[in-house]
This record gives C-alpha cells, sequence and structure tokens, in this order.
C-alpha cells in the first residue's frame, strides 16, 4: 500500500552514500593490512606475490608466543573473575532496591568513566605505594578491574529481560531459594554469562596502556609486544601478528552478538 | 511488596544476602580504582622524587608548572605557554573529532534507521565489530594506508594526481583522523538508537503540510536526535581527550596531546606530582563536559 511511498518519504538524497563511505572508511585500513600479511616481499608496500611466510615467521617467534600465552592467561583469568564479580553484583541489584543503589552502580561503572591513561597511571602510582612489585599479577588485578562493567551490562541485561514469574512460580511449587536459582535463574542466564565474560575477555586482550604502565619485566603481552615491534615501523611481522589479532577479535564478538540477540528474543 | 510479606529473619537474611553479592566487586573497585584515583588527588599537591615517586612536602608546583617555567637563573617563575598548548591542542583535536563523527554519523544513523529490520541487524553488526577490534592494531592499519608510500599515496601518484608523496601521516590531520576512526562507532549507534524511535508519519504530516525535504530534515528529523546526540558527544570527546595511541602511533611523537604528556610523567621524565596534577585536569575537564552536556540534554528535555 502506502508503504513504499513512505519509504520514498523518508529517504533523503545522499545519506546511502555516506553510510557505505561510513563503513568503507571504518573497514579499509584493516582490509588493506590484512591482504598485505599476504604478500611474500619483504617490503610492505610492494605487492610480490601471496605467501603466508610471514605468518610462519611470527608464529615461531618464541617472544611472540610467550607474549599470546601471556595474554591468554591473564584474558582468561581476569574475564572469567570478573564475571563472576559482575554476577554478584547484578543479581544484587537488579529488581532490589536498597540505600546506596546509585552510587554502587557509579563505582561498578567508574572504570567506564575514568579516561583510560588516568587508570593506568593511576594503578602504577597505586602498586608502587603499597610495595608490589610489578609484574604477572599487577597486570591481572587492574585487568579485573576494568573487565568488570564489561561483564556486568550484558549479565544485567539478561537479568532485566527474565521473566520475574518464574521464580515466584518455582517458589509455588516448594523450590528452595537454592534450587530457584541453580535451576530457572541460572540456566536462563547462561548467555547473558557467557557475552559478558567474552566481552570481558576481549577488552582484556585489547589492552595496551594500562598493561603497559603496570607490567614488569618478563610479563609483556601482546599488544605491548606489537607496540615494541612498531619501532621499526611497520613490518611484514606487525602485519602478520596484527591480521591474527584482528581475525581472532572478530570472531569472537561475532560470538558474543550472536549469544546477545539470541538472550533478547526469548 | 514482597519484602513485606516475609518474616523478618528472612528479611535480614535477604539483606545478607545482597551486600554478601556485591560487596566483592565493590571492594575490588574501591581498593584497585577509586583509591589510587585518591592517591593520585594527594600526589599532585606533593613535590617529585627524583627518580620518580614523591617527596612528602606540599607543593602546588605540580600545577604551577602547567603555566609556569622555573627561570634556569633566578629560579623565579615565568609564565610559559607550552603545556597549555598541548591542553588546547587536545580540547581542539578532541571537539573536532567530535564534531566530524557528527557530521558522518548523522546520514549514517538515519540511513540504518529505515532499513528493514534485516539489512538493519547486518548493518548495526558492520558498525559495531570494528569497536571491538584491537584499537592499536586500528591505529596501525590507519598508519599503514596513510604512510608516504602507503596504498592511498600509491592510487594518487598513479592517477597521476600528485607529484611526490602527501604527508598524510605523523601530523595533526593522522591524529585527528585517527580519532575519528577510534571512536565513529560510538556516535553512530546512540544517534541510530534516537532515529530508531523516530515517527516516520511525522514526517509524511510535515510533507502534507508543504514542508520542504530541508526543512522537514532540520527540523522535524533533527530535534528527535538530540538524546543520541548528546549521548554520542560524550562518547566520542571523553576518550578522544584523553586519547594516547592515535597521537602517540599517528603523530609520530611531535604532536602531542595531554594523555602522552601524563605517560611520560611516569616513563622518562618521571615528574609524578606534575603528571598526577595533569589527571587531576583531564579527569576535571570530563566531568565538565560530562555535566554540561547533562544539563544540555535535562533543559532539551524541558523544550521539546
Amino acid at each position: 500500500m502506502s508503504n513504499a511511498r513512505l519509504k520514498d518519504l523518508r529517504a533523503f538524497t545522499g545519506f546511502g552514500s555516506v553510510a557505505a563511505g561510513c563503513v568503507i572508511f571504518l573497514y579499509a585500513p584493516i582490509l588493506f593490512l590484512t591482504v598485505y600479511s599476504f604478500n611474500d616481499g619483504r617490503s610492505v608496500s610492494q605487492w610480490s606475490g601471496a605467501s603466508l611466510r610471514w605468518y610462519a615467521k611470527v608464529l615461531h617467534n618464541s617472544d611472540i608466543q610467550a607474549a599470546a600465552v601471556n595474554s591468554l592467561i591473564i584474558a582468561t583469568v581476569a574475564a572469567t573473575v570478573a564475571t563472576v564479580l559482575a554476577l554478584g553484583a547484578a543479581l544484587a541489584m537488579t529488581n532490589n532496591r536498597f540505600r546506596g543503589e546509585e552510587a554502587a552502580y557509579a563505582t561498578i561503572t567508574l572504570p567506564l568513566m575514568v579516561p583510560e591513561i588516568v587508570t593506568a597511571v593511576a594503578s602504577l602510582v597505586f602498586f608502587v605505594s603499597v610495595g608490589f612489585s610489578l609484574g604477572f599479577t599487577t597486570i591481572l588485578l587492574a585487568h579485573i578491574v576494568f573487565c568488570i562493567p564489561f561483564a556486568y551490562l550484558p549479565i544485567r541485561a539478561r537479568l532485566e529481560g527474565m521473566d520475574a514469574t518464574l521464580r515466584s512460580a518455582a517458589a509455588d511449587l516448594y523450590a528452595s531459594r537454592r534450587q530457584a536459582f541453580t535451576k530457572i535463574t541460572l540456566p536462563l542466564l547462561v548467555p547473558g554469562l557467557v557475552s559478558g565474560w567474552l566481552l570481558a575477555f576481549i577488552i582484556s586482550l585489547d589492552d595496551f596502556i594500562i598493561s603497559s604502565m603496570v607490567a614488569g619485566p618478563g610479563s609483556t603481552t601482546l599488544p605491548m609486544h606489537i607496540y615494541g615491534m612498531l619501532r621499526l615501523g611497520i613490518t611484514p611481522e606487525v602485519n602478520a601478528i596484527s591480521s591474527l589479532m584482528l581475525i581472532g577479535s572478530t570472531l569472537l564478538v561475532i560470538v558474543a552478538g550472536v549469544l546477545n540477540r539470541g538472550g533478547k528474543t526469548t | 511488596m514482597t519484602d513485606r510479606a516475609l518474616p523478618l529473619s528472612s528479611r535480614w537474611s535477604e539483606r545478607a544476602v545482597t551486600a554478601g553479592l556485591l560487596w566483592p566487586s565493590l571492594a575490588v573497585i574501591t581498593v584497585f580504582m577509586v583509591i589510587p584515583v585518591a592517591i593520585m588527588a594527594v600526589y599532585s599537591f606533593l613535590e617529585p622524587a627524583t627518580y620518580g615517586g614523591v617527596v612528602w612536602k606540599f607543593s602546588t608546583a605540580g600545577y604551577e608548572q602547567i603555566l609556569f617555567e622555573r627561570d634556569f637563573l633566578d629560579d623565579s617563575l615565568v609564565f610559559s605557554a607550552d603545556y597549555l598548548l598541548i591542553l588546547w591542542r587536545s580540547v581542539a583535536q578532541a571537539a573536532i573529532a567530535t564534531l566530524l563523527c557528527l557530521i558522518i554519523s548523522v546520514p549514517t544513523a538515519y540511513y540504518i534507521a529505515t532499513r528493514s529490520d534485516r539489512a538493519k541487524t547486518i548493518w548495526i553488526y558492520l558498525i559495531t565489530i570494528p569497536y571491538w577490534v584491537n584499537l592499536l592494531i586500528r591505529t596501525i592499519a590507519l598508519l599503514f594506508i596513510l604512510r608516504d608510500d602507503g596504498p592511498i599515496n600509491d592510487v594518487l601518484m598513479a592517477a597521476g594526481l600528485v607529484s611526490a608523496p602527501l604527508s598524510l601521516s605523523y601530523n595533526s590531520f593522522a591524529i585527528g583522523l585517527g580519532l575519528v576512526y577510534s571512536f565513529l562507532p560510538f556516535m553512530v549507534l546512540p544517534l541510530y538508537s534516537a532515529f530508531e524511535r523516530f515517527d516516520f508519519k511525522l514526517l509524511e504530516a510535515a510533507y502534507d503540510l508543504y514542508a520542504s525535504r530541508r526543512i522537514a530534515f532540520f527540523r522535524i528529523v533533527l530535534p528527535v536526535m538530540r538524546p543520541g546526540l548528546v549521548a554520542g558527544g560524550l562518547l566520542v570527546f571523553i576518550p578522544a581527550i584523553g586519547s594516547f595511541l592515535a597521537p602517540d602511533i599517528l603523530g609520530g611523537g611531535k604532536t602531542l596531546m595531554i594523555g602522552n604528556l601524563i605517560g611520560t610523567q611516569f616513563q622518562g621524565a618521571r615528574n609524578w606530582p606534575f603528571g598526577a596534577a595533569l589527571s587531576m585536569i583531564l579527569m576535571t575537564l570530563t566531568l565538565i563536559v560530562l555535566i554540561w552536556m547533562a544539563r544540555r540534554a535535562a533543559r532539551t528535555k524541558f523544550n521539546g
């Protein structure tokens, strides 16, 4: 009916081109970098045939392997601890009014508000002042803190979308609190937990500034290693390891997104 | 309501459970974030020790250093605009980046909001994914195409448009572009959700009343996006002003912003109180923008 006309009326000339341009702008640099990572030659500018040799070189570099292992361990532990802490906070704060609720919410989301560089130097100053030796543990602690809000938000969204009558129904059927939680709430919460964990994992894996400030000898993470490699300019090795990270985080984001969507439709 | 129905002991245990669930996360953030920031506030009023760290003696030198330089000969304070210029550059770069993001995002978000549900999902995915992709890597990717012998210059040279490569990297232009590139998704998404709620029948009504396309857009559509504009503006401006990677990698270390200046005070230059004072100023700037935007949002709500 008037649908076609309405659509036409809504359109403004040129908006579609801007939208297309916006997406091209966001992806062109990433795509160029990835394509050139398969370049055989030493030069990053001149194309001289496709090859995987830089990938092989990067994957066999023991420094990169060690940095990757560090990053993965830190991201796994930080995401897991942050998700557990965030789950507690989300359970306490959803559908529950108490004094100081706003202050609690502000505290949980504080890591999103403080500029990253300030968090980085404040963490450094804190660890040095209380006499922590900088290294693996300090990176891990700093990561747990900024991962909490990223894990919290999807879990809270999932909890808010949950049908409250389900828990009442469980109570009517003489389920204990513990049973209602483990049999009803927790299974329904799984997509929120997984996407919260994944987001925290990605954010931890991505971090450069905070890690590099609170790192010590032997606790180099992958982004720190790549940053160090940049001192020699953009080399084929930088392209290859960057492309690997690009592909890895894109896959994780898609998984997290699919889980989140699944959460919303139910 | 259910709270009242429960016996008193149960209400107490309910409270204990809530507290038990809540306090671990609050404690972690308080110890490792709130206290560190408080320590920074204190340190900004102390004297620097020679090899990093502080001397426990009250001093406002950290803040003075932003405006004044100590004269070598007679130890008097002389006005110096160097650091003020860096502060100003940070504000200006962030403001320009926010404006550019806005100019790109309004048509983009509007276009996405007028697609079919299926297409919308795909567009939103396309906009969201770059945000989650490692910022360091994205910044390297931008440097990769902007380099003197990068793809952009290759194309321009091959087309005969320029005879020598344009210097697109290692300058303020590159930093500005880097900021837009880093934070563009933050502007598109809130604007999109504002347009999503727009009732397009209003537009039809405007046309029925002989409004031109231009008038319909500026008088009907744009006012609707105000809340999205405020959110997007904050989400771009705040990370942009304290940005570290874009100026560091794309600026080639020449054109610093406040984030880099802070970082240097704790790595190379080793003046903790100065770095702490700069951090306090950055946090204050952030807070001012937050409050200003929140007030504007409140005012538009009353008027609209």
